[in-house]
């Protein structure tokens, strides 16, 4: 068979379908492949009880960044917009926490959260900048790299000479000590300190947590929305861009090898023993499985497979559904403030040690977590008066040290909810039919290593021109014809679009350099 | 993702012997030793010069025990020696012997050896510096194994013009062993291997045997080379018949890439003149598209041989081009050596391209002492393209008596 395809691309991930969409675009005759039989990878809408369906992994948009909504001309319908994070407390006596106001608390800590959200939005905006590009190469004469770097250079020293030395300070720090040195409210610091630590395998003590933090605000000031329909229609919404645009999307066919021949990719074959030749692959699966799986370690350099079989990808997320015959009763809520995002997180310190036993491979017995009641603004989630919860709990580490059996899982998911239950009395009556996804659950149902969101851990040494690893960062592997476009690459993770769109974006200007 | 497990073996404190060390030591009779990987090593037992004239008239023996030794074993052996060092293994047979030379993916050379192709997908790989890191690394992806050995075998170095007379006359036949070629023979009950290698540039082999049987082994190769002028030697003389062969020294003619800390101090097998050893062919070996790359772009270092005027050894000198009526710096000399047996005052250098072409003729500056005043020559030098010492008798299979 003769090359029909310009490209491959494997996985139908929202960052490979935001990569096939550009490069259908350009026109590029491209070939998504992708082995479940939904598209979107973990941005899916699944039914998980009779009746009921969820965002199956990532469950709230906050990320999908502005650049890449322009370009796919996206317009995702939204149930709700701007939710309030509701941080609970069992006395009732909950904050409010919205972009830049918080209820609840004192008015110093009142004025200071104030004062930390417009500093934090302002470092936000001057990383989505620079998130929205490939990462510039060190130590090369490529004037691209170059006036990047310089941009970057001359941005932070815009931001004036005390705030670019407070960013500088900030960037490499822990929440907690910014958090503590900062606000007296402990729900105030457990709010903020989730917000930092979730989908990382990292605590509030953890060195650059605030550049997770900020990374949450980059694009979207970390405002929250829920789509309708769950996170699944953004995906269907991509898949129908690409499509339009000419792509052709194929699921249900996992790709089980990365085929090299002579030194160069040349194309893929499937599982179902399919060989579909094409000079250009570009992989949405994470880099280790790319590397260590698809293709296989012995077509890389030595030093190279080393950094990647290195590479952090531990998982440390859970995923928690339940089927509710109807809403939970919670002190001091009112209806509507279901549908804002509710966090468990009482204090930092509580958060901290949420995460001490998750480093010796135990799961947390006080979870931190965020829950949302989507059914309350997107009826069609649930049968009429039920309602679903979509909650991500922090921490339940991929390496369980015992493994995690059904047993293991059991016992977590009851921990959930008796933790849950502490502010909600009497939600344990109300289950109709429950489902928890652990990282491994997560690993083997989305293909991605460790079952980690961002498909390799972000922090500093696997960021911008470091991420995924030295000598891959700008989505281009060492080997000819391989590209990466997942949340491996730089950014990372969170639906956000932006890796699949720098991915596309520097494999054309690849080409056009050739 | 699960990590290879490996036992972590018991680390020696202390300087390790050699098996062979009680008869080193009552040859001795300088006591000057030194440590080579851990091990107790002589600079020279009783005269250097007298050990140099062993390798070059006779036959010298020389304990390289300490050698760095890995046995690499499993169905994928080939494959993985093939991405690790730059030529193509697939070439050498069982019972071939291959000089090597592995790089990073920099194309920076990390050491040079040996590697045996013992038997059918087994291979034992010899280097002067400890790798195992790199070696376990290089492993991902591979269905091989990779042990360390050096403490399992002993091993002498037989070397010089009777060395083949020496061995015929302890019982062995190495009339058909041509040079890169190995053997397996029985000594005493235990499997040896011989092999026609060496770093001396002359006829002579290497013996290959298990520590239990090292003592056995020394009687009867002195006893058999007793009319053939055996001698036991150290370090130094070894390394003056080296230099005479233009072979490369880890820490001399390059530094083992990931020892270095500065940008440029390494050197890619290209400037090393080793690009004979680099087959672009494969389509994937460490170092392959750095060294493409710099093969399009040209190297920055050349390694030279050169041949000086005058017999002041030009240890640590800098190398001069002629321009007009200026000189300029282009390299330094990395090992250097007046030759008794070439009658030339030799060396190795390495210099910045495009000098250091065959033949051309270049200056070295060179200091020497002279009741505690010191002088200063610029020597004339000629770049030669040739080993300083290449005997007829190094290829000659058979090697026949002497």
């Amino acid at each position: 068979m003769t090359d029909t395809w310009d490209a491959i691309i494997v996985g139908a991930g929202h960052n490979g379908l935001v990569c096939a969409a550009l490069l259908a675009k350009a026109g590029r005759k491209v070939l998504v492949l992708e082995a479940n039989e939904q598209v979107g990878g973990a941005a899916i809408t699944r039914d998980f009880a009779d009746g009921f369906s969820v965002s199956a992994c990532a469950h709230l948009l906050y990320q999908l960044q502005p650049a890449v909504r322009k370009d796919l001309g996206l317009k995702p319908r939204l149930a709700s917009d701007d939710l309030k994070t509701i941080a609970l407390a069992e006395d009732g006596e909950h904050l409010h926490l919205s972009n830049r106001t918080v209820k609840g608390v004192s008015s110093t800590d009142a004025v200071e959260y104030r004062q930390f959200r417009k500093r934090m939005t302002r470092f936000a905006d001057l990383l989505t900048t620079y998130l929205n590009k490939p990462p510039p190469r060190l130590g090369t004469k490529n004037p691209r790299d170059i006036m990047t770097l310089a941009q970057l250079g001359f941005d932070l020293r815009r931001l004036g000479r005390d705030e670019m030395r407070e960013f500088l300070r900030l960037i490499g720090m822990n929440i907690y000590d910014e958090v503590t040195e900062r606000f007296d409210s402990g729900l105030l610091k457990g709010a903020i300190c989730l917000d930092a630590v979730l989908g990382t395998h990292l605590g509030p003590r953890s060195p650059n947590t605030i550049m997770t933090y900020l990374y949450r605000q980059a694009g979207g000031h970390g405002k929250c929305a829920q789509p309708v329909g769950g996170m699944g229609a953004v995906s269907d919404e991509l898949a129908h861009v690409a499509r339009s645009a000419g792509a052709t999307i194929r699921t249900s066919v996992p790709v089980s090898r990365i085929v090299v021949e002579n030194g160069r990719i040349s194309g893929v074959e499937t599982a179902g023993g399919e060989n579909i030749r094409c000079m250009t692959v570009i992989s949405n699966a994470d880099p280790k499985q790319t590397v260590m799986e698809l293709v296989g370690a012995r077509h890389f350099e030595t030093g190279f497979a080393r950094r990647i079989t290195h590479l952090r990808a531990r998982g440390n997320a859970a995923k928690l559904h339940l089927a509710l015959d109807g809403l939970p009763e919670i002190a001091g809520l009112s209806k509507k403030d279901f549908g804002q995002r509710l966090v468990i997180a009482p204090d930092e310190n509580y958060v901290e040690r949420a995460f001490n036993p998750a480093k010796y491979g135990k799961t947390s017995p006080e979870p931190v977590i965020e829950i949302t009641f989507p059914s309350l603004s997107d009826p069609a989630l649930a049968p009429t008066g039920h309602h679903v919860m979509s909650a991500v709990v922090q921490y339940a580490p991929y390496a369980l040290r015992e493994g995690w059996s059904d047993a293991a899982s059991e016992a977590f998911k009851a921990t959930v909810l008796g933790t849950i239950a502490r502010y909600a009395p009497g939600i344990e009556a109300r289950v109709m039919a429950s489902e928890l996804l652990t990282p491994a659950d997560i690993e083997r149902e989305f293909h991605m290593s460790g079952g980690h969101w961002h498909h390799a851990e972000l922090t500093l040494d696997q960021f911008l021109f470091v991420r995924p690893v030295n000598g891959a960062a700008q989505y281009s592997l060492p080997l000819d014809g391989l590209y990466l476009c997942g949340a491996g690459t730089h950014p990372g993770g969170g639906i956000s679009g932006a890796a699949g769109r720098n991915a596309a974006r520097a494999i054309l200007q690849r080409e056009k350099a050739a | 993702m699960s990590t290879r497990p490996f036992e972590i073996q018991e680390v020696h404190q202390g300087r390790l012997q050699s098996p062979f060390h009680p008869r080193l030591a009552e040859l001795d009779t300088l006591n000057t030793w030194h440590t080579w990987k851990g091990y107790t090593s002589a600079d020279a037992l009783y005269c250097e010069d007298l050990e140099y004239f062993a390798i070059r008239n006779a036959t010298a023996v020389f304990d390289l025990t300490p050698m760095t030794k890995y046995r690499i074993s499993g169905p994928d052996a080939l494959d993985y020696l093939n991405r690790l060092v730059t030529r193509d293994m697939a070439k050498i047979k069982p019972g071939r012997v291959a000089y090597a030379v592995w790089c990073d993916d920099q194309g920076q050379v990390i050491d040079d050896g040996t590697i045996f192709h013992l038997r059918e997908g087994e291979y034992r790989l010899c280097s002067q510096e400890r790798h195992f890191a790199w070696l376990q690394a290089a492993t991902i992806g591979f269905d091989v194994t990779v042990e360390h050995e050096t403490e399992n075998v002993a091993a002498l170095a037989v070397q010089g013009p009777t060395s083949y007379s020496t061995l015929s006359a302890m019982g062995l036949d190495l009339a058909e062993l041509k040079p890169f070629g190995l053997t397996h023979v029985d000594f005493e009950g235990s499997e040896m291997m011989v092999s026609r290698t060496g770093f001396t540039g002359d006829l002579g082999y290497e013996l290959w045997i298990e520590p239990g049987k090292a003592i056995a082994l020394w009687d009867a190769l002195f006893d058999a080379g007793k009319l053939f002028g055996i001698r036991a030697i150290g370090t130094h003389a070894l390394e003056q018949s080296r230099i005479e062969a233009g072979f490369l020294a880890a820490y001399m003619e390059f530094l083992p890439a990931d020892e270095t800390i500065r940008s440029g101090r390494s050197r890619s097998p290209l400037e090393l003149g080793l690009d004979w050893l680099v087959d672009f062919k494969k389509p994937n070996f460490n170092g392959r598209r750095a060294l493409a790359e710099e093969q399009r772009r040209g190297s920055t270092w050349r390694l030279v041989k050169l041949d000086i005027d005058g017999n002041k050894p030009a240890n640590h000198s800098y190398i001069f081009a002629k321009s007009k009526n200026n000189k300029s710096e282009i390299g330094f000399i990395t090992s250097a050596s007046w030759s008794p047996v070439c009658k030339q005052n030799i060396a190795l250098g390495t210099v910045r391209t495009p000098h250091g072409k065959p033949g051309d003729s270049l200056w070295v500056e060179i200091y020497y002492q002279r009741e505690m005043h010191w002088n200063r020559k610029m020597a004339h030098a000629t770049v030669v393209d040739k080993p300083f010492w290449f005997p007829p008798r190094r290829s000659a299979t058979p090697p026949g008596p002497f």
